[in-house]
């Protein structure tokens, strides 16, 4: 399989309306931010959620009007460019604050603010009880606002700022309750993961534009670096091809954002948020950013060999392990955390054999069914007075038919159902890494079964069987209102049908959308020495598979065949206890990198009490010395004979005072004598 | 010029001056009223005219002399002036006119 490039004509149009995309839900954000608390107490939570809903639902328009603006372009011209204001212009370096629209941005933005608008939308009957509407719905805007920035950027500067932007409201938004302690810490856990990604994303930067300056002109701009890919030819440091460690490095940044092992541990903690922020963020657009991203720069990827096979392994790896993790999990929303980190994988997997349209075709469907998914579990957490164990769930089906409805769809999407959108998402990854790779192939393809299990486990645990929550709750239990169902009908619709937009030639299909993507991933060509009997066959085997998975999980919670705990302790010991503790990785990393840090700062901490302030103390004590010695000689020998002509003049006076009577005829005299005695000094 | 004058040489004239000016000093010197100093005080300013006039006449100077004498009788009387002001000053203060009261310049 060999990828080719067009020889990127940067034939470009102009275009102003695209800075309003992510503007807009930045004027959301600014009015909730500075007038929310007003607004909320004038209209209720309805004002705020309308500002919030309708800014990013224009943009969404606005995406739409530029996906059509784009369609009516010749394939090569599709790159619209809207150039805002200089920014940063040092030496050769030339980052202005520019957007461009090209397919693959269109798709993103059409993602993003597509999905992005119906869980405002639906968030608004999630907060039902939030006293702080204002806040959420401000940080949704300005999330919006930051993600479009980073699927707009024409360089990699915006680019960065959209990344940061991200990662900072998802902090804010996992710690959105901030009164509970865990909420704050998970935040932050989040955060300083996505730190450590986000130092190897800039170092990358660092390392594309300095070798690009010594080649003779460095840049940032996507459409720029595209042909200047040669220019690393021979770029050595330490051994390894700048390109291989620049593409690195970018990729330790895509891990961070996108939840590959080994940062993965914050993605599951990160559920710590409402789950709208859970749909929105950890599973349909900001996780997908390092997918984006490699999506956006796959001819540096592709010029990178050994940071292929790196993506593609870590993808697998990452596929099947959160699987298996995914298998244990009773939280409701963890479940679906490790299934996101394994879809992700799953992405990375098609990055990394090269199948860029592959990966980003997963991106868009999985993009439906997981914030279907997501927004389900919310809709179901919501009715059991936020209860997510699903030992404590069961029977919801009766209750909550349209939540079932929606929430078995995407199941079915995410298991890869024939003729739902993650079918055909799916089956393209795993046709395209068979090519690459059998090995690979195999991982995914059993990662594929465990999504099947544990995701029908999730159904049958949730929706089927008797209920299993306390008297109260189940009294209560409804199906939830107009504003949480719709958006979940809209996405539902979704998962089944946004796979017909690349239905594959095997099948039929004419797969518009790496027709719409080759301009930016290039033509991908399909060999086309392997039989079609093959792919049918693969095609098959994932059906089978995942076929099976749903069955044993009927037969282990629907029909009880087997009690799942008996199973797991004989079947599989060992191996289920890692499971069930995520592999200890957080206790692998509370062992050596916190533990190390903590050991470093008491290190430091001693190093500071006693070296440096020993150091400060010292200066201290040698200044007083020094200042008390002074003072002696100020106090002894200075003011001392200041003291003594004061004494000395004092004494004369008081000698001196005698010598005036004041009686006026002494005086006199007095001067007669002097007179006379002047007068006869003179003539003597 | 008077005739009978014409025994009379500069000396003369300076033995009158400084008989004036001895009798001047020695009030001054010796008289415990105030208003007797001050008297004291025009007999020495006189003294010094009559040398003034004296040397005007016996010398080549012109009016020089005569000139100052106007001046010194000017300042007598606005000495005279102000010397009485101060001693009327000093009565009220003290009730007495006597030098040897005013003492409150002592060291």
């Amino acid at each position: 399989m060999t990828i080719e490039h067009h020889a990127y004509e940067v034939v470009t149009h102009g275009s102003d309306m695209l800075r309003w995309i992510p503007l807009l839900p930045l004027g959301g954000a600014a009015v909730n931010f500075l007038l929310g608390t007003r607004i909320q107490k004038r209209f209720g939570r309805a004002g705020v959620a309308a500002i919030a809903c309708l800014l990013p639902g224009l943009s969404f328009v606005l995406g739409v009007r530029g996906f059509f603006e784009l369609r009516a372009l010749p394939a090569a011209e599709r790159l619209l460019i809207d150039h805002v204001l200089p920014w940063i212009h040092i030496g050769g370096l030339e980052a202005d604050i520019a957007f461009q629209l090209d397919p693959l941005s269109a798709v993103m933005v059409l993602v993003v603010t597509g999905i992005g608008t119906l869980i405002h939308v639906y968030s608004y009957g999630y907060m039902d009880e939030e006293p702080a509407a204002w806040r959420f719905f401000a940080l949704l805007n300005l999330f919006m606002f930051a993600m479009l920035t980073l699927v707009l950027g024409d360089n990699l500067l915006v680019m960065f700022v959209g990344w940061e932007g991200v990662g900072l409201c998802s902090w804010a938004l996992i710690g959105f309750w901030h009164g509970d302690h865990t909420n704050t810490t998970a935040g932050n856990k989040a955060f300083i993961v996505n730190r450590i990604g986000d130092f190897g994303f800039i170092l990358g930067i660092f390392l594309i534009y300095w070798t690009l300056e010594s080649a003779g002109g460095g840049t940032v701009v996507f459409r720029e670096l595209a042909g200047r890919v040669a220019d690393f030819d021979g770029a050595v440091i330490g051994g390894v091809s700048v390109i291989t460690l620049a593409t690195l490095f970018l990729f330790v940044g895509a891990t961070g954002k996108s939840a590959q092992i080994p940062l993965h541990v914050w993605l599951p903690d990160a559920m710590a948020g409402p789950t709208p922020v859970s749909a929105l963020i950890h599973a349909a657009t900001m996780v997908t950013a390092g997918v984006y991203m490699i999506g956006r720069l796959n001819f540096l990827f592709s010029a990178a060999p050994v940071t292929m096979g790196v993506v593609a392994t870590v993808g697998a790896t990452t596929a099947l392990l959160a699987a298996t993790i995914g298998l244990a999990q009773n939280d409701i929303k963890k479940v679906l955390a490790y299934s996101t980190v394994s879809q992700l994988g799953y992405m990375f997997m098609a990055m990394g054999v090269g199948a860029y349209t592959a990966g980003i075709f997963h991106l868009m469907t999985h993009a439906f069914f997981k914030a279907c998914l997501f927004l389900g579990s919310g809709s179901i957490i919501h009715a059991m007075h936020h209860e997510q164990d699903m030992r404590k769930m069961g029977g919801l089906r009766d209750y909550m038919p349209r939540t079932y409805w929606t929430f078995l769809i995407a199941t079915l999407a995410i298991v890869g159902v024939p003729g739902t959108a993650g079918f055909f998402s799916k089956d393209e990854i795993l046709w395209r890494t068979w090519l690459h790779s059998p090995l690979l192939w195999t991982v995914g393809f059993t990662g594929a079964a465990l999504t099947a299990f544990y995701m029908f486990r999730q159904v049958f645990m949730t929706f089927f069987g008797e209920c299993r929550a306390d008297h109260h709750t189940v009294e209560q239990l409804h199906e939830s209102s107009g504003w949480m169902t719709w958006p979940l009908v809209i996405l539902a619709a979704g998962s089944l049908g946004a796979g017909y937009l690349g239905v594959p030639a095997a099948l039929g299909g004419a797969n518009h959308f790496e027709q719409w993507l080759e301009p930016v991933m290039g033509h991908t060509a399909h060999g086309g020495h392997h039989p079609l009997a093959l792919e049918y066959g693969l095609m098959g085997a994932s059906v089978t598979i995942a076929a099976a998975g749903i069955l044993l999980a009927y037969l282990i919670y629907q029909r009880g065949l087997f009690k799942a705990e008996t199973f797991a302790a004989v079947a599989a010991g060992l191996p289920h206890r890692l499971v069930l503790n995520k592999y200890y990785v957080d206790e692998i990393y509370a062992a050596t990198v916190i533990r190390g840090t903590l050991v470093l700062s008491r290190l430091m901490r001693w190093f500071d009490q006693y070296v440096i302030d020993g150091a400060v103390n010292g200066s201290a004590t040698v200044t007083r010395l020094g200042s008390w010695l002074t003072g002696l000689g100020d106090n002894r020998i200075v003011d001392g004979l200041v003291n003594l002509t004061a004494d000395s003049v004092h004494a004369l006076g008081g000698a001196a005072r005698r010598i005036q009577t004041g009686s006026i005829n002494a005086y006199l005299y007095v001067i007669v004598l002097v007179v006379t005695a002047v007068l006869f000094a003179r003539t003597w | 010029m008077l005739a009978g004058l014409a025994g009379i040489s500069l000396s003369h004239y300076l033995v009158v001056g400084a008989l004036l000016f001895s009798l001047g000093f020695f009030c001054v010197l010796t008289r415990r009223n105030s208003i007797g100093v001050l008297m004291g005080i025009e007999l020495i300013l006189n003294a010094a005219n009559v040398n003034y006039i004296a040397f005007s006449k016996y010398s080549a100077g012109g009016y020089d002399g005569q000139v100052f004498s106007v001046f010194v009788i000017m300042l007598a009387a606005a000495e005279a002036a102000i010397g009485l002001a101060i001693v009327l000053g000093i009565y009220r203060r003290f009730g007495s006119i006597d030098v040897a009261d005013m003492t409150t310049l002592k060291g």
